[in-house]
């Protein structure tokens, strides 16, 4: 095993993970605490990266500076989107079945329109940082995976903060273990899932503008992430934002070994592996309760 | 049953005169589609409707069930490379294996596969199961492409055998075999409602704690529910090279299929075997039509706006919406 090829792909394996820290953060809100199973939270990155593209394209804005104007649509989107999961499925008690049929027919509905829309044709923004690269002796940092990383780790800091930090952020905690409890507390469990669902959504336009930053995106690139994000919303414990960011960086690494000495066309498995392993011998996961 | 049996193969039978009636080909590609996601529609509602279990994974299982098919026909092709000439000549006797046989082959394996991702995900939540089935169609996708044998990411041509077995051609006898198919995916998904093990089910559906607090060996369950349907969803993939003629991943791994297997049960209804019958006839028949008139991409759109109304709007679907209106005419 070649010690350079050994360091530079732990390295890649680190950044990148750190992105998907960010794609993964918005599962662990809705899947890890508030138990709605998401499987459209991917779709709604490609949506973001659509978004980055065509303002950068149109006005040659910076797809970051793009996906954070889009904040508060996209948590206006995932508030709109909770209000009808609510409405239809959890109050009839009806979230398991229903409810995931109701997810997958978004994901698949965003899919097929950006398809309408743009074609399956690979889109990419522009912005200085794509396209040089650091070099520390044999080290390479691309500055195009390298920004990702940091706005990751950023964004994850911030939500960490929020979650920990603020009475609005602990209530999604608290609503999380008991819905019930909280209702007794006189907050309204129902607000506080409403808005913990528009915070999942919103992270997924800066998750969108980092992966289109990272690599050219087309509709269905998003099902790739799914087995992903899940693996690792998983591996790390559900509900745990630092178990999540450790999973994360831990299967970036094992994914850039793999593609590294095997092919790139095998890393796609090892998510799927981690998830059934994890599945199979620790269910709750790294830093689970 | 044995009356519903035979009444389903009258049925199929006449079915069968009727569309060879015009004398028209294309009715019977067109109608090999359909007919495929009726077995589909049944055997994904064998497992989410019966007990609530969301399988994501259709397309895996179809594709399971189509590369076995390559895998054995290839197999059967390279005799001669891959094995000692002892063994090679009588195997050469029983090679190509008939569709029938790779049915059952496909099924095998796909229930296998089923039963395996049952047991390691189906004790923890229900979710659990819903993301596995998903992440199980990309790895198998990823297996498939870097598997030279089978074509790998280039795909494999299949030749045609050359008899049908005194049919007219030989779209017409794998439509034959579909039907079949699709009527004993029928009378399996009628005879476990009407059973011990349909109970069991809609006791696990109704309130998993409560039928395992009452004694039902709900695990065990499970499994056989997704044993059994993965196994058809994996014998309606077995004679698709040969309708297909040149097997790519994409097209196996298709996400048509898993919409369209979670889609048609959801709008026909899932309570009973007729809805995924009713939901796949018209939905698959609307797909056929919008297919040739307007576009591949629109009438998958149209299928998964459909699919969100239907989950929101009508949660029993077809059969619940004429249901609700018999009961408000009785009452009146």
């Amino acid at each position: 095993m070649d010690f350079t090829l050994l360091i530079n792909a732990i390295i890649a394996g680190l950044l990148i993970g750190g992105f998907y820290a960010a794609v993964t953060a918005g599962i662990s809100i809705s899947f890890g605490m508030l138990d709605i199973v998401n499987i459209a939270h991917p779709a709604f990155i490609i949506l973001g990266s659509y978004i980055a593209y065509i303002v950068n394209i149109k006005l040659g804005i910076d797809p970051i500076i793009v996906s954070i104007i889009m904040l508060p649509a996209f948590y206006a989107l995932g508030d709109a989107i909770y209000r009808i999961y609510y409405q239809s499925f959890e109050k009839r008690g009806a979230e398991s079945l229903r409810g995931l049929a109701f997810f997958f027919g978004v994901l698949f509905v965003t899919e097929v329109v950006l398809i309408l829309a743009f074609g399956v044709d690979y889109r990419y923004v522009e912005a200085a940082y794509i396209g040089p690269t650091l070099s520390f002796s044999f080290v390479d940092l691309p500055l195009r995976i390298l920004v990702p990383f940091l706005v990751s780790l950023a964004l994850f800091g911030a939500l960490q903060l929020f979650i920990s930090r603020t009475f609005t952020g602990r209530a999604i905690l608290a609503v999380s273990q008991d819905q019930g409890a909280l209702a007794l507390m006189a907050a309204d469990p129902i607000r506080i899932k409403r808005i913990a669902f528009g915070v999942s959504i919103a992270t997924a336009a800066v998750a969108g503008a980092l992966l289109i930053i990272l690599q050219p995106v087309e509709p269905s690139v998003g099902r790739e992430y799914i087995g992903r994000v899940f693996a690792i919303c998983v591996l790390g414990g559900l509900g745990s934002l630092p178990g999540t960011l450790i999973a994360a960086l831990l299967i970036g690494v094992v994914e850039s070994i793999t593609a590294t000495f095997y092919g790139p066309s095998w890393a796609p498995a090892v998510s799927f592996g981690f998830l059934l392993l994890t599945l199979a011998f620790r269910p709750s996961g790294l830093l689970g309760r | 049953m044995p009356t519903f049996i035979l009444v389903a193969f009258l049925v199929a039978t006449v079915v069968f005169v009727l569309l060879s009636l015009p004398g028209i080909e294309y009715l019977f590609v067109a109608g090999y589609i359909v007919v495929q996601y009726v077995v589909l529609a049944t055997a994904w509602n064998i497992l989410g409707g019966y007990t609530g279990y969301v399988n994501f994974g259709s397309a895996a299982f179809f594709a399971i069930g189509a590369y076995s098919s390559v895998a054995l026909i290839t197999f059967g092709t390279q005799l001669e490379d891959l094995l000692p000439e002892s063994l090679a000549s009588p195997l050469s006797l029983i090679f190509p294996l008939p569709i029938p046989v790779l049915i059952l082959v496909s099924g095998a394996v796909s229930g296998l596969v089923g039963f395996g991702m049952g047991y390691l995900t189906l004790r923890l939540r229900g979710a659990f199961f819903a993301i596995a089935t998903l992440a199980l169609a990309v790895v198998l996708q990823t297996l498939v492409v870097n598997w030279d044998f089978v074509g790998g990411s280039s795909g494999a041509y299949v030749v045609r055998p050359s008899d049908f077995y005194g049919l007219t051609g030989y779209i017409q006898y794998l439509f034959g075999l579909m039907l079949a198919l699709a009527v004993g995916a029928i009378s399996v998904a009628r005879a476990i409602e009407r059973s011990r093990l349909g109970y069991g089910f809609a006791a696990i559906r109704d309130d998993e704690l409560a039928a395992e607090a009452s004694g039902a060996p709900t695990l065990r369950l499970k499994l056989i529910a997704t044993t059994l349907s993965g196994a058809l969803m994996g014998m309606a993939g077995a004679p698709f090279p040969y309708y297909i003629g040149f097997l790519q991943p994409q097209s196996a791994f298709g996400l048509e299929y898993a919409v369209n297997s979670i889609a048609m049960p959801m709008i026909g209804g899932t309570m009973s075997w007729i809805g995924p019958l009713i939901g796949a006839i018209l939905l698959g028949t609307l797909q056929q039509v919008a297919n040739v008139t307007i576009s591949s991409a629109v009438n998958l759109l149209i299928v998964g706006l459909l699919l969100i109304g239907f989950v929101i709007v009508a949660p029993n679907g077809i059969v619940g919406l004429v249901q609700e209106r018999l009961r408000a005419r009785r009452t009146k």
